[in-house]
């Protein structure tokens, strides 16, 4: 027996499965658009004092954001130092030796984490450093984001470290080595470039936050010393400049946008690369 | 480290090594420090909480719960009232799931249910990474590219359409509800695209085979069998989405008009919880204007810890039938 489709409900087929791709073309659409229009307008207003020069004084044209790339560098360096190993060191325990309830807990307090807004992250450096200290400081904006890397790292290097064969663990164990030996000389290193491209992607995503530090890191128009000072990042100048009134800032917020989103997409591209050829190699 | 004698003579006696032996081989001191780093985690979100907790007290002693219903705003007069900016939290929030959740889903639908395989891998590639492109540089493009094209292009549409609606009422500055909400859409989109395509590609192709054999059309498949089946993990995505917009800061900022005042057009200018914080946090000046905003992150964290708790929730029931 066999049911005609009535030409209603074919209809209804079609139209319904175009829209859906209709609107997956619409996302996609603004993606390029995104890109297409930074790539345009950022790449026409760089040039290579952007990246040599200080900013001008209020008034003069022309300039640079050098001191905000090395500044990004270094709140990010701090960031790295505190998330990772915290966010590593977290990941290897819920892997390798958690009971099921504690890592339970803690896999939820991560999630909790994760989902802070930035900004509030951003209150309590304030409350914890620079209130205390009585002065902005890189250190305060590094502390920030070093919160809020401890999250992904934690997920990742648990989900990597979970994905290496048991097999090696008992392998190793099987010769005689610790269990310390084997996590750290076996386990670890059969995991390392997922581990080191998801650290990278932690990176990316936290190279770009501008909220948590408005008020922590500040912002600085000239070189900053050491990590006690406030200190200017890509993303604040990128916030500061284009929200000012004057044309000649505005282009120079377009550049700061474009090295900013080329630096994040490009890390991103790469890391995802590493990662999805990864399991397939470890496999073999 | 221990050196290749030191495995050997664990060989020889591994069973009551001494806690020190056990302390010179690493074990107990990997097990310590990596212990120690999940204790810390839970500290900070620990001190997260209290901070923030102790931190609001003078507002929440001297206005009490009021708080979060006054509308006054004048940090001057020393008036703090927490409602314009919850209002803005909600309405921009909510304009964005508006238009992000049908978009959103719909392109799940199309990436789970219709793509080739090869063709749904690689656009899902390139819409995470939308999501990761860094908020100031939506607000950068919102500033300068999507505000103008709502001057031009929408709002006389809208305002020819549903002009005489309290909605659209008022002169449209550019900075404005509608602005934000937008710009919001446009970020979360990434985030309800990628989480719902994973819930429906784990309904089981068994059920869609029975449908397509009962005759159904590929859409009644999708619309009546795997989209109910899918659902409690797409209402996750959408909460999930939710929580990320109502913390959205920076683009938030910047298109939102700064403006504390409650009213029902869109087209007006406003004020977020997020954005008051971050205009104002670092020029705060006084006890009660610092902790009125601290404060305000209190409401803003609470609000969104609550979110996404039920976002993992339901994704979590979901997942969890889609793989039994």
């Amino acid at each position: 027996m066999t049911m005609e489709i009535s030409s209603s409900r074919k209809l209804v087929n079609a139209v319904m499965l175009s829209l859906s791709g209709l609107c997956t073309v619409l996302v996609i659409g603004v993606l390029f658009f995104i890109l297409g229009y930074l790539l345009v307008h950022g790449a026409s207003s760089l040039n290579w004092a952007f990246f040599t020069q200080l900013p001008k004084p209020s008034g003069e044209t022309g300039g640079g954001m050098a001191n905000a790339i090395v500044g990004s560098g270094k709140i990010l360096l701090l960031a790295a130092a505190i998330g990772v190993p915290i966010g590593l060191l977290a990941g290897v325990f819920l892997a390798e030796y958690s009971s099921k309830t504690y890592a339970f807990i803690v896999r939820y307090v991560v999630d909790l984490l994760n989902g802070v807004p930035s900004i509030v992250v951003g209150i309590v450096a304030y409350a914890l450093i620079v209130r205390p200290m009585k002065h902005f400081s890189a250190l305060a904006g590094g502390i920030a984001l070093g919160i809020m890397m401890i999250p992904i790292a934690v997920r990742t290097t648990e989900e990597f470290l979970r994905a290496v064969p048991n097999s090696l663990r008992e392998g190793a164990m099987a010769l005689g080595a610790t269990r310390a030996k084997t996590i750290f000389t076996v386990v670890v290193p059969a995991a390392i470039s997922g581990l080191a491209s998801g650290m990278m992607l932690n990176l990316a995503r936290v190279a770009g936050e501008t909220a948590p530090l408005l008020f922590t890191a500040l912002g600085n128009t000239f070189w900053s010393k050491g990590y006690l000072t406030p200190i200017a990042t890509l993303p604040v100048m990128i916030y500061n400049y284009a929200i000012a009134p004057q044309e000649d800032l505005h282009q120079q917020a377009w550049a700061g946008g474009f090295v900013l989103l080329t630096l994040v997409l490009v890390i991103n591209v790469t890391a995802r690369m590493i990662i999805a050829r990864g399991p397939a190699s470890q496999r073999r | 480290m221990a050196s290749s004698t030191y495995i050997a003579d664990t060989l020889h006696r591994p069973a009551n090594r001494s806690f020190l032996a056990r302390l010179r081989g690493g074990d107990e001191v990997s097990y310590l420090l990596t212990l120690a780093a999940t204790v810390t985690i839970l500290l900070v979100v620990g001190l997260i909480v209290t901070e923030l907790w102790m931190n609001s007290q003078p507002t929440v002693k001297a206005f009490g719960w009021h708080f979060l219903a006054t509308s006054d705003w004048d940090p001057n007069a020393g008036k703090f009232g927490a409602l314009p900016f919850i209002y803005g939290t909600c309405v921009t929030s909510f304009l964005a799931l508006l238009i992000a959740v049908p978009l959103g889903v719909a392109s799940a639908v199309f990436l789970a249910e219709m793509a080739p395989p090869k063709l749904s891998n690689i656009l899902t590639f390139l819409i995470e990474l939308l999501a990761a492109v860094p908020s100031v540089i939506y607000g950068l493009l919102g500033i300068f590219v999507l505000v103008p094209l709502i001057r031009a292009y929408l709002v006389p549409v809208l305002k020819g359409a549903f002009g005489y609606l309290p909605l659209f009422e008022g002169s449209f500055y550019g900075v404005s509800f509608l602005s934000a909400g937008l710009v919001l859409s446009i970020m979360v989109v990434p985030f309800i695209i990628s989480v719902s395509r994973e819930v429906l590609l784990a309904v089981p192709v068994e059920q869609r085979e029975a449908a397509l054999a009962l005759g159904a059309t590929k859409w009644e498949t999708t619309w009546d069998i795997v989209l109910p089946n899918a659902s409690n993990g797409i209402f996750g995505s959408v909460f999930l989405a939710l929580a990320r917009a109502l913390g959205e800061t920076m683009a938030v900022t910047m298109v939102i008009g700064n403006t504390p005042r409650i009213t029902a057009s869109l087209m007006s200018p406003g004020y977020s919880i997020a954005a008051v914080i971050a205009n104002e946090f670092a020029e705060a000046s006084g006890d009660l204007y610092v902790s009125s905003l601290i404060f305000l992150g209190l409401v803003l964290f609470g609000l969104t810890i609550v979110i996404n708790a039920v976002a993992r929730l339901f994704i979590l029931t979901t997942t969890r039938r889609g793989g039994g």
